[in-house]
């Protein structure tokens, strides 16, 4: 078995998959890679099933160890990989040599980058996925974070890594405005029209706290809610609701303020009214967003949200098959 | 009672089943649905999630159309108004420490994201939470807010938020529920395994955390236990699930401290009954029917 020891850890490097389904009735979330894309194209570079566990490392990169010989690859965001001080391509598989170490330059655009190894990282499967859940304690390593001195095990590697680099045209762009595609709903009725029309026209800025359970979005006007009565159980506030579950990617306002979009770690549950939700293309794009990424959220249908999603799966699929 | 349907992006589907919030019936209809929707076994719908006064369901749209997804919640509708309504449940005895040191110093620390200190508040600016729910409820003492909140048991009425956290409705009538404002500005920390309250709902905090419920007092008993080591956890790592019933038992300090001993052994218990519950029976006659399942547990 192979293994490698985390030297420096960043900030918030976890491990995850594509994340832990069917348990979100007992307050669980899915979890899983923020930016599912990128995930999934670091699996295919190192020739990983693409559940495969690996590393995401937010804001800032961690420096590994390795024990024996190993393949990786980083995706998402733009870093440049050193291994013992060599700078290597991204977005490429790399051989490691036994001893090895990999580490990583400040990420130049981007929030989070995913390093996949060879064979995965083993840790054990909890409700069948590997993604880690810090609040309840369970996957990943320990059910936390990354520490330093943290020694972890790599699976026996079963395919064949990529020979080739993914093309320019599919790394991560950001433009100065970023564009959120959300469907109107849930209770959206209790905001003012002039609130809705505040809420596309409003440039938003992504605040500091904006991590796995949520991002939180300053600069835009106040909500204002109509004058209706409340629903019995939820509390005074307009912006309350009685507690009901909140889809990932949803976005409430509590007390009217600042709006959060709820992330793939969040809350399952809760006493917010919630007013539209990210189709879920773009959700995977927020976790690349860092703070004072510009936003300007944009209502679409269904039919466009379908379409949305449609295009994404194909652009992923055109991703991996560009690598063989 | 109306439903209103509403698609949360493109892959979750959400239902309130009542306009004016929250209700045992709200609540019986929601569980009946997902029950029903679990034994469908729809090809597509992934996840399936009963709440108080709703549900939700998520949904793969490559698999299952979101027109489809919905005729299918739709069809249920009618199939299950005034079904369900007798379920055989368990009846679960919990020990609490109201008014503990535990939620006392936490609460304490976080004054200033309180009622008792908003701008233009005539409240004293150091108010307990318990002595605020007192007031706002009109009962004479702290005392007699225990009494009331442990007197009458409490319907699990939803798991979320964090892994295992039951929402709690008591059963009593409407005019007799305990309802408290939450905290204007959420809380950072919260002690694991507080007993909140939050509009008319009442919660055991699974883990420590954030939170904005109301911190009444502390129980010894985990409802979560990833490595399921207390006897109780045997059959998942989750204990409560929605339709169980609650009975808060107060608890002296000792007392407590026994408990907290107990479950660091593995030894701590749980006296837990099986019951039937009528909703119809219940309605006839709240407080003798209360006192009839209560039976169970003495």
């Amino acid at each position: 078995m192979n293994t490698f020891k985390v030297i420096s850890p960043g900030i918030a490097t976890f491990v995850e998959d594509l994340g832990r389904y069917g348990y979100y009735h007992l307050g669980i979330p899915p979890g899983g890679a923020l930016d599912q894309a990128s995930f999934m194209v670091a699996n295919a570079l190192v020739g990983n099933d693409k559940n495969a566990a690996g590393l995401e490392m937010a804001l800032m990169p961690a420096k590994l160890e390795f024990e024996k010989e190993a393949v990786v690859a980083v995706c998402g965001a733009h870093t440049t990989p050193k291994i013992n001080g060599e700078e290597m391509p991204s977005h490429t598989a790399l051989k490691v040599p036994a001893g090895g170490v990999l580490e990583f330059s400040y990420f130049k655009k981007g929030a989070r980058a995913y390093l996949a190894i060879a064979g995965g990282v083993d840790v054990p499967l909890v409700m069948g996925s590997r993604s880690t859940y810090p609040l309840g304690g369970i996957g990943g390593f320990k059910g936390r974070k990354l520490e330093a001195g943290d020694i972890l095990p790599i699976g026996t590697p079963t395919g064949k890594p990529s020979a080739k680099s993914l093309d320019k045209s599919y790394h991560l762009e950001l433009k100065e405005i970023e564009e959120l595609r959300v469907v109107l709903g849930l209770q959206d009725y209790k905001l003012t029209e002039e609130s809705l029309k505040n809420l596309f026209n409003d440039i938003f800025v992504v605040s500091t706290q904006a991590d796995r359970l949520g991002y939180r979005f300053k600069n835009g006007q106040k909500f204002t809610y109509k004058d209706l009565p409340q629903p019995f159980g939820a509390g005074a506030n307009p912006s309350n609701i009685t507690d009901a579950c909140y889809p990932v990617g949803s976005m409430q306002a509590p007390g009217g303020n600042e709006p959060i979009v709820l992330q793939r770690d969040a809350p399952s549950g809760g006493g917010f009214a919630m007013y539209c939700t990210l189709i879920s293309c773009d959700l995977d794009r927020l976790g690349q967003f860092a703070p004072n990424q510009k936003v300007r959220f944009k209502a679409v249908g269904m039919q466009e949200a379908l379409q949305a999603r449609k295009a994404y799966q194909e652009r992923i699929k055109a991703m991996v098959v560009s690598l063989v | 009672m109306a439903f209103r349907y509403s698609f949360g992006g493109d892959t979750f589907l959400f239902v309130e089943v009542s306009e004016d919030g929250m209700s045992l019936e709200a609540f019986f209809l929601a569980m009946a649905i997902c029950k029903k929707l679990r034994e469908m076994q729809v090809k597509g719908i992934t996840e399936i999630c009963p709440a108080n006064a709703s549900y939700m369901i998520a949904f793969d749209p490559d698999i299952l159309p979101h027109d489809k997804a919905l005729e299918i919640l739709k069809s249920l509708e009618q199939e299950v108004v005034g079904a369900q309504t007798t379920i055989q449940t368990r009846l679960i005895e919990i020990p609490v420490l109201y008014n503990d040191p535990y939620t006392h110093t936490c609460l304490m620390g976080f004054r200033n994201n309180h009622q008792c200190r908003e701008p233009g508040s005539t409240l004293d600016p150091n108010m307990t939470d318990i002595e605020y729910a007192r007031q706002m409820n009109g009962y004479a003492s702290v005392e007699e807010f225990i009494e009331a909140h442990a007197k009458s048991p409490w319907f699990v009425s939803m798991i979320g938020f964090v892994a295992g956290l039951p929402w709690l409705y008591q059963l009593v009538e409407r005019a007799k529920q305990i309802q408290v404002p939450k905290y204007p500005i959420a809380r950072i920390d919260t002690p694991a395994l507080t007993i909140g309250h939050g509009g008319c709902f009442g919660c055991i905090y699974a883990v420590r955390g954030g939170g904005g419920y109301q911190m009444m007092g502390i129980t010894p008993a985990p409802v979560w236990d990833p490595a399921q080591r207390l006897p109780y956890f045997k059959e998942s790592m989750v204990f409560l699930n929605p339709g169980d019933i609650i009975k808060f038992t107060p608890c002296s300090e000792s007392e407590y401290n026994a408990y907290v001993k107990q479950v660091e052994e593995g030894t701590f218990t749980l006296k837990i009954r099986q019951t039937p519950f009528s909703l119809q029976e219940w309605q006839a006659d709240p407080v003798s029917y209360n006192q009839e399942i209560l039976k169970a547990l003495a």
